[in-house]
């Protein structure tokens, strides 16, 4: 299983801040979500940051124990 | 000199901390600040600031490096609040040490935009019961661009 965390009001609309999910393409990942989640995930102003390191394309495949974060637009200070 | 970088989830005392920073570089002419707090506007009962472990911190801590090289300073000090804080409570304390004060100013700015639009955090509000995310402001990134 890999983890996906969900950040800011993306925990909001995922019902919780992260959701075991099985490996595999990330576009089959997200397919298995909800649509709206799924939608909000994509959204291009979302970085994705895979096991604590940003990665800048999402072409990704997750693996057993690979946790995936999801960071909308912050807000700080 | 070095950077003294925190994320703290608990209050903290920015007097004291800005007492000890200031003890701490005796040699430094000049020590601005800036403290951020938690608005005291009526309507809002809490704030709420969430990060994201492997990557707030680190980032904190790139940027006062990145502070350092650019600025000649004795120190700088970056306090970040996470977890739920009241009005007037303290959310972000900035500070650098300078032999001389524009570098201090200088440094202190744009640590503080670098904070608003760039650190890893998300702030939500409490208000009337119900909870509200807070969006980036577009002058947030404006701010942020004058430093190229």
């Amino acid at each position: 299983m890999a983890m996906l965390v969900f950040l800011g009001r993306l925990a909001d609309l995922a019902g919780g801040p992260a959701r075991e999910v099985m490996g595999g393409p990330l576009d089959s990942v997200l397919a298995g979500l909800e649509p709206d989640l799924a939608l909000a995930l994509l959204d291009e102003r979302v970085r994705i940051a895979l096991n604590g390191e940003l990665v800048g394309e999402r072409s990704i495949t997750l693996q057993a124990g690979d946790e995936l974060a999801f960071l909308p637009p912050v807000s700080g200070g | 000199m070095g950077a003294d970088v925190r994320l703290l989830t608990a209050p903290f005392d920015p007097a004291a901390e800005l007492a000890a920073f200031t003890a701490a570089h005796p040699q430094a002419g000049g020590v601005v600040s800036f403290l951020g707090q938690v608005r005291a506007d009526g309507a809002v009962e809490v704030l709420e600031l969430q990060h994201y472990a492997p990557l707030t911190l680190p980032g904190m801590t790139a940027l006062g490096q990145a502070v350092l090289g650019r600025w000649a300073l004795d120190g700088v000090l970056i306090l970040h609040r996470s977890g739920v804080m009241a009005p007037a409570e303290p959310i972000v304390l900035v500070a650098a040490a300078a032999r001389h004060r524009r570098d201090a100013f200088a440094a202190a700015d744009f640590a503080m935009d670098h904070l608003k639009s760039e650190s890893w955090f998300w702030k939500r509000e409490k208000a009337g019961g119900a909870w509200r995310w807070i969006e980036p402001r577009e002058a947030d990134y404006a701010d942020l661009a004058r430093w190229g």
